[in-house]
């Protein structure tokens, strides 16, 4: 995956966790929560997904870099790079 | 032979919270198990069928309920519960309250969903604590979510520091208490919160065709994502060794190991079930409450509102000052609960009216009286108690065409809670942490309340003792 896939990974489990928020205008270097509504409970659940969808481990300590698009592109793609894009939200 | 079986984690009970917490789980791919001595799920909010007909057992009302689109709805409970559980608002199909009200000798508080309606009463009947009450919910607001466990504080003391009037603190004690409070005459300002958000700021609705929409939802869901369930199927003793929990002991015999145990059943139930030397360790004073109810449900030959009551829920006292205490006598009928489902908006109304009467109860006396003298007695709280409250509501009696009545022995068979106590210990574990490592308690005893907070409590005791850890 490339850090815009992984975007686009992270955008699709955003759609599964909150199917009632729109993604379209995200703007990649402002944290998720200050745009859409996310609360610690559904930052939980990215990592979750994460885990079941790619077989990736966040731990706790590291949440934070997951609070912009930028951020989770960056942190994550030493860990996806290796992985294929899977996406599930209709 | 039994055999020995292997989860990641066993949830005792399969209530709302109970299979909230196993759809977290199950939906993160653990291996769940929840189990329940009963046959029907949903524990407090359970169902049955007499009669031919279909009751409810506890539910008046989906507290917490807010329109999807409305401001600042997306951060309120029913919303987050409903993200966390995959579930959309539309599935619950909820219908609103006409209204509720809070009732007094001479004195009438009413609200309906939204704040409007409770503010604009309470200015116009106590108007010396008009600021007050603006500064109360103010600071309501701020005030952070359940974290760790704080000390008690009594919600009769800190809202004597807003308030004046002491009938005012009273009326807005009542429905809390009533809804939620395992406290004599108050309740631990934590819940107290929770509560006074949930029921005033919030609101009511209630699921087409009852309680079950939403516990059928719950356990396809469960079902959906691998998770089993069994019912009709005891825990006998919670496993343990070197303060560790390992797993449970059905009451067939059959040892489940699992890395770690999510109870439901209370907390002193569930120290009990770790064997006599962690329950005498982990159980103080205090910690079993004592309050207990008996609701009658009559069915009527028409409508409420044909009788000219159109409020949904009617919290009514008719002494000056709150009565909320386990009673003396078997029942007291000078404050309770009227709720009139019919007075919801629904899409397809039921043929036959429906009447709810909520009182308090002593839980030893109903326990005591032999069978027959039990079934007099529940006859006779049905006359006193549809005579008592006609100050508040019309007299259904010549109306009732079929009627059911439980009390707290039915609620102490069919949950297990100790001395039928609806609202559990007061003493709440927020953390659901217990003297065991690997055993947390979720639903009433670690502090939510009502359906949605149920469901709350399931869902964050499974996320931050079960997958955050795991």
């Amino acid at each position: 995956m490339t850090k815009e896939e992984i975007v686009s990974a992270i955008k699709d489990i955003i759609r599964t966790i909150a199917p009632d928020e729109d993604l379209t205008n995200l703007v990649g270097s402002e944290r998720l929560r200050d745009q859409i509504e996310l609360d610690s409970m559904d930052f939980l659940d990215i990592v979750m997904e994460l885990r079941k969808r790619y077989g990736v481990q966040v731990p706790e300590e590291d949440y934070k870099e997951l609070a912009t698009l930028d951020g989770c592109g960056a942190y994550l793609l030493p860990l996806m790079e290796s992985k294929e894009l899977k996406l599930t939200a209709v | 032979m039994p055999a020995s079986e292997r989860f990641d984690t066993v949830i005792i009970g399969a209530g709302m919270s109970g299979l909230a917490a196993g759809i977290r789980l199950a939906q993160f791919d653990q291996r769940v198990l929840v189990t329940d001595r009963h046959y029907l799920w949903g524990g407090l909010n359970s169902f049955y069928k007499l009669g031919g007909r279909r009751f409810d057992v506890g539910l008046h009302a989906l507290t917490n309920y807010m329109p999807p689109g409305a401001p600042g709805a997306k951060r309120r409970p029913l919303a987050r519960v409903l993200r966390q559980l995959r579930l959309s608002h539309a599935d619950l199909q909820l219908g609103e309250q006409n209204y509720s009200a809070i009732a007094f000798p001479g004195v009438r508080l009413r609200f309906k969903n939204g704040f409007g309606l409770l503010q604009e009463d309470v200015f116009a009947r106590f108007p010396r604590d008009a600021d007050g009450f603006r500064r109360l919910v103010r600071d309501l607001a701020d005030y952070p979510v359940l974290d760790g466990d704080a000390p008690r504080v009594s919600a009769r003391e800190r809202l004597a520091e807003y308030l004046t009037e002491a009938l005012l603190i009273d009326m807005l004690l009542l429905p809390v208490c009533y809804y939620g409070s395992p406290t004599p005459g108050d309740i631990e300002w934590t819940s107290f919160v929770i509560l006074f958000k949930s029921l005033y700021e919030e609101g009511f609705a209630r699921p087409e065709g009852g309680v079950r929409t939403i516990l059928d939802l719950l356990r396809h869901r469960y079902a959906e994502l691998g998770g089993e369930l069994r019912m009709r199927c005891g825990v006998e003793r919670v496993l343990h060794s070197g303060g560790v929990a390992r797993g449970v002991r059905l009451e067939d015999g059959t040892e489940v190991a699992a890395e770690r145990v999510i109870s439901s059943a209370g907390y002193v139930e569930t120290m009990r079930l770790c064997g006599a030397t962690i329950a005498a360790s982990a159980v103080r004073p205090g910690d079993l409450g004592d309050l207990s109810f008996v609701e009658s449900i009559s069915v009527l030959d028409t409508k409420p509102a044909e009788l000219g009551h159109d409020a949904t829920i009617t919290f009514f006292n008719s002494e000056d000052r709150l009565v909320y205490a386990k009673p003396e006598a078997p029942v007291d009928y000078r404050s309770g609960v009227i709720c009139c489902p019919d007075n919801y908006a629904c899409r397809a109304p039921a043929q036959e009216g429906l009447f709810r009467l909520t009182l308090l109860a002593n839980y030893d006396a109903w326990t005591a009286f032999p069978e027959e003298r039990y079934r007099a007695e529940k006859e006779e709280l049905w006359r006193t108690g549809h005579g008592a409250i006609t100050d508040f509501a019309p007299d259904i009696r010549p109306h009732t065409v079929f009627k059911d009545i439980f009390t707290p022995r039915t609620i102490e068979k069919f949950t297990g809670h100790l001395n039928g106590a609806v609202y559990g210990s007061p003493n709440k574990r927020t953390s659901g942490e217990t003297e065991l490592r690997g055993l947390y308690i979720c639903g009433t005893d670690q502090g939510y309340l009502g359906i949605v907070g149920a469901m709350l409590s399931g869902v964050s005791i499974a996320n931050r003792h079960a997958l955050m850890t795991a």
